[in-house]
């Protein structure tokens, strides 16, 4: 085997740190939407991605759908997870504060993550790779076709999104109930009905973060909880709310992660990330495109 | 009351009164053996096959009458891999289930954790940890005195690896392990060995054990231009590893595993990336290829076919390891009764030529672990199964 | 929330001095002993963070990494050096301290969700570390032959003695703590939980506050994480890792932020389920968890404190 130069070598941590931080960013797009509507940070959020990649090994491997019918059904499945998750645990709350609503999440996350052991055990599951397991030679570094997918949906997601937001009335009227809720209730809009299809779009988004990374790292039902923390450091790098700054946030992560543990330490490499997010925090104590408005004070 | 209510009421009765005479086996009395795992939680692929092997076991045992005519109860706690848990819970079984001696726990870590409360309750117990710490205390340069242990020490599974690398005439070596406590343990040994079997490590690489991908190590292993790749690791990412190896056109460098990749399931996962992987197993994961006159080939078989029947799960290699530690302490009660200090003495002095899942056991009061090298063969993965490697 | 009555403190500390024999005397909870000494530890660690978070207002998901460095510091001294484990108790508390203000001075100017990430980020840091650096912590196997704790040469070397050690710092740390927050620090405290801008508008140095219980908190987790450290001979970074910190915001959230005694009533509670009640509920334990603590903060959002108030109205209804 030929040596492999520098640039090829710093090429592929920058795929990889790629591909891996697109899985954070769609995660902290996921915490951005249910955020922007409640000011929840919603813990569950690495479940979805965890439900989404186990559902899609149940539609597609096990009962053998195609590719083409198992992926919506395994989002629609998810959201409907998603939505479960605000009737049952959020909106029954009845005094909500930041902290209970926190501790809400946390249980429904830790509820989410038992049920997906009973029902599928402890042991880690594969998907197929959707266009096959033969890499793709690039300027000396590789590239699986499924990074491709990752990335390619990643994209797809943000622009659906921002359409979604900017050209819809129901886009426009989450926003108004992100910017301030009790004027949106005088307008006319339901806002109860904005939290439920904020969990909803939240939901579906992770599933897909999940379907897409599977036949990468492939899925157990504890993986949820490292993807969350990980997706929430990208949404507060980016600052809570943004959506661009989510996207970059968790590219950021995701390459810190690759070129640290390329260049530096593989062990530190996860501690390399989250001492950068700090330092972004020290000094810009919002994020990198978070309104100082936004970080208003919260009461725990 | 109503008449409905009565006859419900009724029934449970009937039942309860036929639950109590009617017991399946008159036994004499019970002997209580203890048993810590962690069943649940991040390590549950340690401990819910040693569950299943010691429930399994227990049920054997007990339907074909109980040892010497005493019921064995096995009375089994979850730690969850957490040390605070499982020191918790064998002083539970010592001091209020008054067990004779404990089997687990099942990580290197939570064994030191009650190593402690087994000297002070003069307790025996079998861990079914790998470190060599467990039974070696540094102090005294001897075993501690009521702990043993049954799996292979990391020790051993470097040594069959490097002896297989220096056969080979390979010795430019990339380490790439895992950050818990299986991986950190394995590294240290591979690193302590290396100038022995005259190694040179040329990258030293680690991945956390929830990591998406492991592009990043193996590019820069690549890089360091190694013969030979060895990872030691447990769980899902050591399939992410060889795939990403794989996936990167590594496949002309050797890929050797460690003791952890003992399960058929992993080979599965791989899909198609494991050909040609090499590792050191115990005997219980490759039975079918012991030859007939192989010491340990009926036991293992034994093991197998039933773990296979009961459960229709194929074993891992971790099961056996509370099949050796739960077989030595029936062996002991079938000689010596429930006395602690008598099953001590008896699992130091009379464990001779002990046939088990992952070796032939010989303790003494100088050696609690009682293995010797050859308890792993070299295998190697060939058309999606194991084979003994040349 | 004001006043924190005297009667109640002492019932609870004749609770704590007949509790050992009480669990004697029953042998079904005989080895509850044992398991109260962890409660113990824990509620030193929710005593000082319900102060921080209840009084003052601030997060923090990341007091496992003092619990940590308190354990850490007290192994690494007493084993690699041989020194006195009470002085290494003492260094474990300074280093802390010193940790805490570095960490906290420029992590305290930070705001809610984004304070809980920079806590939460320094609570994995220091995890990788302990990991990472083999040589001194021992890596994830973790480190062992750490000696127990004796006074005048008269050893804490049975489950009783050192329920009465743990539990004797518990209360001190309890009445020290309720000191505070009755003295002009607590109405200060509680000015800054109420609104920033206004108490420092008056003159409260908010930020100096602010550090002080960021501090205090840490120091007491540090000698939580020591007495751990002690009485279980053994270290390993598990223990202190981001579930435990978690861990913690739950119990504090169950037993009810707002008030002291919640800190008090959430560690045992939680401990005593985690280490006890759940194990009859076998691998179903986790899906039990989740749902009390769900059902809890839909139905008691003010913890388990809140349930005298709320059967009080019933009975005005």
């Amino acid at each position: 085997m030929e040596k492999i130069t520098l640039a090829s070598q710093l090429l592929q941590y920058l795929i990889t740190g790629l591909t891996v931080g697109s899985v954070y960013a769609m995660v902290a797009v996921g915490f951005n939407i249910i955020y922007n509507v409640t000011e929840i940070i919603n813990f569950a959020q690495g479940e979805f991605v965890m439900l989404g990649g186990l559902i899609m090994v149940f539609f597609h491997v096990a009962v053998g759908l195609p590719l083409i019918l198992a992926f919506p059904a395994t989002v629609i499945l998810v959201t409907l997870v998603g939505m479960l998750l605000d009737r049952l645990a959020i909106r029954p709350i009845r005094r909500p504060s930041v902290l209970t609503l926190i501790i809400a999440t946390i249980a429904a996350s830790i509820l989410i993550k038992g049920a997906a052991m009973f029902i599928w055990g402890k042991d880690p599951y594969d998907l197929p790779a959707f266009s096959g397991r033969n890499p793709i030679t690039f300027l000396g570094a590789v590239i699986q076709p499924q990074y491709f997918w990752v990335i390619g949906f990643l994209v797809i997601t943000a622009i659906a999104l921002s359409i979604f937001f900017d050209r819809t009335i129901i886009g426009k009227a989450m926003s108004a109930c992100a910017d301030n809720a009790d004027a949106a209730s005088l307008v006319g809009i339901n806002v109860k009905q904005m939290i439920l299809l904020s969990f909803a779009l939240s939901a579906g988004i992770g599933a897909v973060a999940g379907i897409t990374v599977t036949p990468i790292s492939l899925m157990e039902y504890d993986r949820g909880v490292m993807l969350a923390i990980k997706g929430f450091g990208a949404a507060i790098l980016g600052g809570l709310g943004s959506f661009p700054g989510a996207i970059l946030g968790g590219l950021i992560i995701g390459s810190i992660e690759s070129f640290g543990a390329g260049l530096i330490s593989s062990g530190y490499k996860d501690a390399f990330a989250l001492l950068v997010l700090m330092a972004v925090l020290f000094f810009k104590p919002s994020g990198i495109f978070g309104d100082i408005e936004i970080s208003k004070i919260k009461r725990f | 009351m109503t008449l409905r209510r009565i006859s419900i009421i009724a029934t449970i009765c009937l039942f309860g009164v036929g639950l109590l005479i009617n017991p399946a086996q008159a036994f004499k009395g019970t002997y209580k053996v203890g048993a810590v795992f962690s069943v649940t939680g991040r390590t549950s692929f340690l401990g819910d096959p040693e569950k299943k092997t010691a429930e399994m076991i227990a049920e054997q045992i007990n339907n074909a009458g109980g040892i010497n005519g005493h019921k064995l109860e096995l009375i089994i706690y979850d730690s969850e891999g957490d040390a605070t848990k499982c020191n918790l819970a064998v002083k539970k079984l010592i001091i209020k289930d008054k067990v004779c001696a404990v089997i687990g726990p099942s990580l290197s870590g939570t064994s030191l954790a009650v190593l402690p409360v087994a000297e002070k309750n003069k307790t025996p117990l079998i861990s079914c940890a790998a470190s060599y710490k467990i039974v070696h205390n540094e102090k005294t340069g001897k075993p501690y005195k009521w702990v043993f242990k049954t799996p292979q020490t990391d020790t051993m599974a470097v040594e069959a690896i490097y002896s297989h690398l220096f056969k080979r005439g390979l010795n430019k070596i990339a380490i790439i392990s895992v950050t818990s406590g299986f991986g950190a343990s394995g590294r240290g040994e591979l690193i302590r060995l290396a100038p022995t079997y005259g190694m040179t490590i040329v990258a030293d690489e680690k991945y956390g054990p929830k990591d998406t991908d492991m592009t990043a190590q193996l590019t820069k292993i690549k890089g360091k231009t190694p013969q030979v790749i060895v990872n030691w690791s447990v769980g899902p990412t050591q399939v992410t590893v060889l795939r990403n190896w794989r996936d990167l056109g590594m496949s002309s460098i050797p890929f050797y595993q460690s003791h952890g990749f003992g399960s058929r399931k992993n080979i599965e996962l791989a899909a198609g990336a494991a050909e040609g992987i090499l590792c050191p197993l115990g005997s219980c994961n490759i039975a079918g290829l012991l030859s007939a006159s192989h010491p340990q080939k009926d036991v293992t078989m034994k093991y197998s076919k039933d773990y296979k029947a009961k459960y229709n799960e194929s074993l891992s290699s971790f099961g056996g390891h509370a099949w050796d530690a739960l077989q030595m302490v029936v062996q002991a009660l079938s000689n010596v009764g429930d006395d602690k200090a008598k099953i001590r003495d008896y699992l130091e002095n009379n464990i001779k030529d002990f046939v088990g899942q992952h070796g032939v056991f010989n303790y003494s009061s100088n050696d609690h672990n009682g293995l010797s090298k050859d308890a792993f063969n070299m295998v190697v993965v060939k058309d999606g199964d194991w084979f003994l490697a040349d | 929330m004001l006043r924190i009555a005297k009667l109640p403190i002492a019932i609870f500390a004749l609770f704590i001095i007949i509790f050992p024999w009480i669990a004697r005397q029953i042998p079904a909870i005989e080895h509850y002993t044992d398991i109260m000494v962890f409660a113990g530890i824990y509620c030193l660690i929710t005593i000082g963070l319900s102060l921080l978070m209840g009084y003052t207002g601030q997060i923090s998901i990341g007091h496992a990494a003092f619990y940590g460095i308190g354990a850490y510091v007290s192994a690494i001294l007493t084993v690699r050096y041989g020194l006195n484990p009470w002085a290494c108790m003492c260094i474990g508390m300074a280093v802390t301290a010193a940790v805490a203000l570095l960490v906290g001075a420029p992590s305290l100017k930070l705001k809610g969700h984004y304070l809980a990430m920079a806590t939460l980020a320094f609570g994995i840091i220091i995890f990788i570390i302990f990991n990472e650096e083999t040589e001194w912590t021992g890596g994830p196997d973790g480190m062992a032959g750490i000696p127990g704790l004796s006074i005048f040469g008269f050893d804490l070397d049975s489950v009783e003695k050192y329920f009465y050690l743990v539990w004797g710092f518990v209360l001190a740390a309890f009445v020290f703590t309720v000191n505070v927050i009755q003295s002009g620090t607590g109405r200060a405290l509680r000015a800054i939980h109420a609104s920033e801008p206004a108490s420092s508008a008056m003159g409260v140095d908010v930020f100096r506050f602010k550090i002080m219980i960021f501090v205090y908190s840490a120091v007491l987790a540090s000698l939580a994480g020591s007495l751990y450290a002690h009485y279980l001979n053994f270290v390993n970074p598990s223990t202190f890792d981001l579930f435990f910190s978690i861990k913690l915001l739950i119990m504090i959230a169950l037993g009810g932020m707002h008030n002291i005694w919640g800190a008090v009533i959430g560690a045992g509670l939680i401990t005593f389920l985690s280490y006890e009640w759940l194990h009859y509920f076998e691998e179903f334990d986790v899906i039990v968890y989740g749902a009390i603590l769900l059902l809890v903060t839909i139905f008691l959002p003010n913890g388990l404190v809140g349930v005298p108030g709320i059967v009080k109205g019933w009975f005005r209804r």
